[in-house]
Protein backbone atom coordinates (compact mmCIF):
# COMPACT_ATOMS: atom_id res chain seq x y z
CA UNK A 1 0.00 0.00 0.00
CA UNK A 2 1.23 3.47 -0.83
CA UNK A 3 2.11 5.95 1.86
CA UNK A 4 -1.19 7.73 1.57
CA UNK A 5 -4.12 5.72 0.26
CA UNK A 6 -7.25 7.74 -0.34
CA UNK A 7 -10.05 6.63 1.98
CA UNK A 8 -13.60 6.34 0.68
CA UNK A 9 -16.58 5.01 2.58
CA UNK A 10 -19.90 3.36 2.05
CA UNK A 11 -22.59 3.12 4.69
CA UNK A 12 -24.46 -0.15 5.22
CA UNK A 13 -27.84 0.63 6.74
CA UNK A 14 -30.99 -1.26 7.59
CA UNK A 15 -32.96 -2.56 10.53
CA UNK A 16 -31.76 -4.56 13.50
CA UNK A 17 -30.29 -8.00 12.65
CA UNK A 18 -30.83 -7.62 8.92
CA UNK A 19 -27.27 -8.77 8.23
CA UNK A 20 -25.23 -5.54 8.12
CA UNK A 21 -22.18 -6.94 9.88
CA UNK A 22 -22.42 -10.17 7.87
CA UNK A 23 -22.48 -8.06 4.71
CA UNK A 24 -19.37 -6.13 5.82
CA UNK A 25 -17.55 -9.34 6.88
CA UNK A 26 -18.18 -10.99 3.53
CA UNK A 27 -15.95 -8.53 1.68
CA UNK A 28 -13.70 -6.95 4.32
CA UNK A 29 -9.95 -7.66 4.23
CA UNK A 30 -9.94 -7.62 8.02
CA UNK A 31 -12.23 -9.04 10.68
CA UNK A 32 -14.78 -6.29 11.23
CA UNK A 33 -13.71 -3.89 13.96
CA UNK A 34 -15.88 -2.00 16.38
CA UNK A 35 -15.52 1.66 17.20
CA UNK A 36 -17.45 3.26 20.01
CA UNK A 37 -18.76 6.78 20.23
CA UNK A 38 -20.37 8.49 23.19
CA UNK A 39 -23.80 9.97 22.79
CA UNK A 40 -23.58 13.72 23.25
CA UNK A 41 -26.05 16.22 24.63
CA UNK A 42 -28.26 15.43 21.65
CA UNK A 43 -29.29 12.48 23.79
CA UNK A 44 -31.61 14.75 25.75
CA UNK A 45 -33.76 15.26 22.67
CA UNK A 46 -33.37 11.87 21.13
CA UNK A 47 -33.45 9.49 24.05
CA UNK A 48 -36.95 8.28 24.69
CA UNK A 49 -36.31 5.98 27.61
CA UNK A 50 -39.47 6.90 29.48
CA UNK A 51 -38.35 8.76 32.58
CA UNK A 52 -34.67 8.83 31.70
CA UNK A 53 -34.13 12.55 32.09
CA UNK A 54 -30.77 12.16 33.73
CA UNK A 55 -27.50 12.98 32.00
CA UNK A 56 -26.68 9.35 31.57
CA UNK A 57 -24.19 8.86 28.79
CA UNK A 58 -24.80 6.15 26.22
CA UNK A 59 -22.21 4.50 24.08
CA UNK A 60 -23.00 3.49 20.56
CA UNK A 61 -20.93 0.81 18.83
CA UNK A 62 -20.38 0.66 15.08
CA UNK A 63 -18.94 -2.25 13.18
CA UNK A 64 -16.82 -1.54 10.15
CA UNK A 65 -14.57 -3.25 7.65
CA UNK A 66 -11.87 -2.30 5.20
CA UNK A 67 -11.38 -3.28 1.56
CA UNK A 68 -8.17 -2.44 -0.26
CA UNK A 69 -9.28 -1.49 -3.79
CA UNK A 70 -5.85 -0.63 -5.15
CA UNK A 71 -2.49 0.64 -3.97
CA UNK A 72 -3.95 4.12 -3.68
CA UNK A 73 -7.52 3.47 -2.62
CA UNK A 74 -9.08 1.98 0.50
CA UNK A 75 -12.81 1.51 1.01
CA UNK A 76 -14.31 1.54 4.49
CA UNK A 77 -17.72 -0.02 5.05
CA UNK A 78 -19.59 1.25 8.09
CA UNK A 79 -22.65 -0.45 9.49
CA UNK A 80 -25.15 1.98 10.99
CA UNK A 81 -26.17 1.51 14.59
CA UNK A 82 -29.63 -0.08 14.53
CA UNK A 83 -31.86 1.97 16.76
CA UNK A 84 -33.39 5.27 15.73
CA UNK A 85 -32.04 7.01 18.79
CA UNK A 86 -28.54 6.61 17.38
CA UNK A 87 -29.29 8.68 14.30
CA UNK A 88 -27.02 11.41 15.65
CA UNK A 89 -24.16 9.14 14.61
CA UNK A 90 -25.51 8.71 11.10
CA UNK A 91 -24.78 12.35 10.24
CA UNK A 92 -21.10 11.67 10.68
CA UNK A 93 -21.25 8.33 8.87
CA UNK A 94 -22.88 9.71 5.73
CA UNK A 95 -20.78 12.89 5.52
CA UNK A 96 -18.56 12.51 2.48
CA UNK A 97 -19.74 8.92 1.89
CA UNK A 98 -20.15 7.53 -1.62
CA UNK A 99 -23.61 6.46 -0.53
CA UNK A 100 -25.54 3.84 1.37
CA UNK A 101 -26.73 0.31 0.76
CA UNK A 102 -29.98 -0.13 2.70
CA UNK A 103 -30.43 -3.82 3.50
CA UNK A 104 -33.96 -5.11 3.57
CA UNK A 105 -35.30 -8.32 5.06
CA UNK A 106 -38.55 -8.89 3.20
CA UNK A 107 -39.95 -10.67 6.25
CA UNK A 108 -39.63 -7.41 8.21
CA UNK A 109 -39.77 -4.81 5.52
CA UNK A 110 -40.91 -1.95 7.78
CA UNK A 111 -37.60 -2.09 9.68
CA UNK A 112 -35.79 -0.35 6.84
CA UNK A 113 -38.18 2.65 6.75
CA UNK A 114 -36.08 4.82 9.10
CA UNK A 115 -32.92 4.23 7.04
CA UNK A 116 -34.66 5.06 3.76
CA UNK A 117 -36.30 8.17 5.24
CA UNK A 118 -32.96 9.29 6.60
CA UNK A 119 -31.04 8.80 3.33
CA UNK A 120 -33.75 10.52 1.29
CA UNK A 121 -33.84 13.53 3.61
CA UNK A 122 -30.05 13.76 3.82
CA UNK A 123 -29.68 13.57 0.03
CA UNK A 124 -27.41 10.54 0.28
CA UNK A 125 -27.26 8.34 -2.85
CA UNK A 126 -28.63 4.97 -1.82
CA UNK A 127 -29.83 1.68 -3.19
CA UNK A 128 -32.08 -0.91 -1.60
CA UNK A 129 -30.58 -4.40 -1.34
CA UNK A 130 -32.92 -7.24 -0.50
CA UNK A 131 -30.98 -9.69 1.63
CA UNK A 132 -32.15 -13.11 0.50
CA UNK A 133 -30.01 -14.79 3.13
CA UNK A 134 -31.94 -18.03 3.20
CA UNK A 135 -31.43 -18.28 -0.55
CA UNK A 136 -35.13 -17.62 -1.03
CA UNK A 137 -36.54 -14.46 -2.41
CA UNK A 138 -39.96 -14.09 -0.87
CA UNK A 139 -40.87 -10.93 -2.73
CA UNK A 140 -40.10 -9.68 -6.18
CA UNK A 141 -37.88 -6.56 -6.17
CA UNK A 142 -40.63 -4.56 -7.86
CA UNK A 143 -43.05 -5.54 -5.09
CA UNK A 144 -40.50 -4.29 -2.58
CA UNK A 145 -40.15 -1.04 -4.53
CA UNK A 146 -43.90 -0.58 -4.35
CA UNK A 147 -44.08 -1.46 -0.67
CA UNK A 148 -41.35 1.10 0.05
CA UNK A 149 -42.86 3.68 -2.30
CA UNK A 150 -39.44 4.17 -3.90
CA UNK A 151 -38.94 6.48 -6.89
CA UNK A 152 -38.02 4.76 -10.17
CA UNK A 153 -34.45 5.99 -10.17
CA UNK A 154 -33.53 4.23 -6.91
CA UNK A 155 -32.11 0.77 -7.75
CA UNK A 156 -33.53 -2.25 -5.94
CA UNK A 157 -31.18 -5.24 -6.07
CA UNK A 158 -31.10 -8.71 -4.58
CA UNK A 159 -28.05 -9.65 -2.52
CA UNK A 160 -26.78 -12.32 -0.17
CA UNK A 161 -24.88 -10.81 2.75
CA UNK A 162 -22.92 -14.02 3.27
CA UNK A 163 -21.35 -14.09 -0.16
CA UNK A 164 -18.47 -11.92 -1.25
CA UNK A 165 -19.46 -11.82 -4.94
CA UNK A 166 -23.04 -10.81 -4.12
CA UNK A 167 -21.81 -8.12 -1.74
CA UNK A 168 -19.34 -6.84 -4.34
CA UNK A 169 -22.10 -6.67 -6.97
CA UNK A 170 -24.28 -4.73 -4.55
CA UNK A 171 -21.48 -2.23 -3.94
CA UNK A 172 -20.91 -1.94 -7.71
CA UNK A 173 -24.61 -1.16 -8.16
CA UNK A 174 -24.38 1.52 -5.47
CA UNK A 175 -21.28 3.14 -6.95
CA UNK A 176 -22.88 3.19 -10.40
CA UNK A 177 -25.96 4.83 -8.92
CA UNK A 178 -23.79 7.39 -7.10
CA UNK A 179 -22.05 8.14 -10.42
CA UNK A 180 -25.40 8.74 -12.11
CA UNK A 181 -26.42 11.03 -9.27
CA UNK A 182 -23.10 12.88 -9.39
CA UNK A 183 -23.40 13.32 -13.16
CA UNK A 184 -26.91 14.74 -12.93
CA UNK A 185 -26.12 17.17 -10.12
CA UNK A 186 -22.80 18.33 -11.58
CA UNK B 1 -8.24 -0.84 37.96
CA UNK B 2 -8.71 -4.61 37.91
CA UNK B 3 -9.20 -5.20 34.24
CA UNK B 4 -8.11 -8.81 33.70
CA UNK B 5 -7.56 -8.32 29.98
CA UNK B 6 -3.91 -9.21 29.26
CA UNK B 7 -3.66 -6.29 26.90
CA UNK B 8 -0.68 -3.97 26.97
CA UNK B 9 -3.08 -1.16 26.19
CA UNK B 10 -5.43 -1.86 29.07
CA UNK B 11 -3.95 1.22 30.71
CA UNK B 12 -6.00 3.22 28.20
CA UNK B 13 -9.21 2.08 29.88
CA UNK B 14 -9.79 5.25 31.81
CA UNK B 15 -12.69 7.66 31.69
CA UNK B 16 -12.93 8.62 28.02
CA UNK B 17 -12.05 12.30 28.17
CA UNK B 18 -9.39 12.06 30.89
CA UNK B 19 -6.76 11.58 28.23
CA UNK B 20 -7.84 14.67 26.30
CA UNK B 21 -7.90 16.99 29.29
CA UNK B 22 -11.67 17.14 29.01
CA UNK B 23 -11.67 18.35 25.42
CA UNK B 24 -14.30 16.78 23.19
CA UNK B 25 -13.44 18.49 19.92
CA UNK B 26 -10.39 18.08 17.76
CA UNK B 27 -8.34 21.11 16.75
CA UNK B 28 -8.81 20.02 13.13
CA UNK B 29 -11.82 18.57 11.32
CA UNK B 30 -11.30 14.83 11.06
CA UNK B 31 -13.85 12.52 9.44
CA UNK B 32 -13.69 9.03 10.95
CA UNK B 33 -12.27 7.52 7.74
CA UNK B 34 -9.35 9.97 7.66
CA UNK B 35 -6.08 8.13 7.08
CA UNK B 36 -3.39 8.80 9.67
CA UNK B 37 0.31 8.09 9.24
CA UNK B 38 3.33 8.87 11.34
CA UNK B 39 5.72 11.54 10.05
CA UNK B 40 9.54 11.34 10.27
CA UNK B 41 9.28 13.92 13.07
CA UNK B 42 6.80 11.68 14.86
CA UNK B 43 9.14 8.70 14.55
CA UNK B 44 11.99 10.69 16.06
CA UNK B 45 9.90 12.09 18.90
CA UNK B 46 8.03 8.93 19.85
CA UNK B 47 10.01 8.51 23.12
CA UNK B 48 8.91 11.91 24.31
CA UNK B 49 5.19 11.32 23.92
CA UNK B 50 2.80 10.31 26.65
CA UNK B 51 0.99 6.98 26.66
CA UNK B 52 -1.95 7.48 24.34
CA UNK B 53 -0.34 9.72 21.70
CA UNK B 54 2.60 7.35 21.68
CA UNK B 55 0.31 4.36 21.12
CA UNK B 56 -1.23 6.19 18.15
CA UNK B 57 2.15 7.07 16.66
CA UNK B 58 3.31 3.47 17.10
CA UNK B 59 0.16 2.15 15.45
CA UNK B 60 0.33 4.53 12.49
CA UNK B 61 3.54 3.25 10.99
CA UNK B 62 0.98 1.73 8.67
CA UNK B 63 -1.66 4.06 7.27
CA UNK B 64 -4.77 3.58 9.41
CA UNK B 65 -8.09 5.38 9.66
CA UNK B 66 -9.26 7.21 12.77
CA UNK B 67 -11.94 4.54 13.14
CA UNK B 68 -9.28 1.81 13.19
CA UNK B 69 -7.17 3.72 15.72
CA UNK B 70 -10.26 4.04 17.91
CA UNK B 71 -11.03 0.33 17.60
CA UNK B 72 -7.48 -0.95 18.16
CA UNK B 73 -6.75 1.29 21.15
CA UNK B 74 -10.23 1.02 22.69
CA UNK B 75 -10.58 4.77 22.58
CA UNK B 76 -13.92 6.45 22.01
CA UNK B 77 -14.09 7.84 18.51
CA UNK B 78 -14.21 11.45 19.68
CA UNK B 79 -11.24 10.89 21.97
CA UNK B 80 -9.22 9.38 19.13
CA UNK B 81 -10.06 12.45 17.04
CA UNK B 82 -8.90 14.89 19.70
CA UNK B 83 -5.62 13.01 20.19
CA UNK B 84 -4.96 12.69 16.46
CA UNK B 85 -5.80 16.36 16.02
CA UNK B 86 -3.15 17.24 18.60
CA UNK B 87 -0.61 15.03 16.82
CA UNK B 88 -1.40 16.67 13.49
CA UNK B 89 -0.96 20.06 15.12
CA UNK B 90 2.40 19.05 16.59
CA UNK B 91 3.54 17.51 13.29
CA UNK B 92 3.89 13.97 14.63
CA UNK B 93 1.36 12.51 12.20
CA UNK B 94 -0.03 13.52 8.83
CA UNK B 95 -3.56 12.87 7.64
CA UNK B 96 -5.05 12.16 4.27
CA UNK B 97 -8.63 12.16 3.08
CA UNK B 98 -10.60 12.08 -0.13
CA UNK B 99 -11.25 15.10 -2.27
CA UNK B 100 -14.92 15.92 -2.33
CA UNK B 101 -16.98 17.93 -4.78
CA UNK B 102 -19.20 20.86 -3.83
CA UNK B 103 -21.90 18.51 -2.56
CA UNK B 104 -19.46 16.87 -0.16
CA UNK B 105 -19.55 13.61 -2.14
CA UNK B 106 -16.58 11.96 -3.86
CA UNK B 107 -16.24 13.35 -7.40
CA UNK B 108 -16.89 11.34 -10.58
CA UNK B 109 -13.26 10.64 -11.21
CA UNK B 110 -12.82 9.11 -7.77
CA UNK B 111 -16.06 7.13 -8.13
CA UNK B 112 -14.75 5.67 -11.39
CA UNK B 113 -11.61 4.51 -9.61
CA UNK B 114 -13.71 2.93 -6.85
CA UNK B 115 -15.81 1.15 -9.48
CA UNK B 116 -12.69 -0.18 -11.20
CA UNK B 117 -11.33 -1.36 -7.87
CA UNK B 118 -14.53 -3.16 -6.90
CA UNK B 119 -14.84 -4.82 -10.28
CA UNK B 120 -11.31 -6.17 -10.02
CA UNK B 121 -12.02 -7.86 -6.67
Amino acid sequence: MSANPIPVKIVVAGGFAVGKTTFVSAISDIEPLTTEAAMTQVAKDVDDFGDAKTKKSTTVAMDFGRVGLSEELVLYLFGTPGQDRFHFMWDELVRGAIGAAVLVDTGRIDQCFPAIDYMENAGVPFIVAINAFDGMLRHHPEDVREALDLPRHIPVVVTDARHRAAVRDTLVALVRHAMTMAATTA
Amino acid sequence: MTNPEPDALSGLRVRPYMVTGGRTRSVVELPLETIVRVTPEGQKAVETLSLEPRAIVDLCHQPLSIAEISAHLHLHLQVAKVLVGDLVHSGHVATHSATADATDRPDLQLLERVLDGLQSL
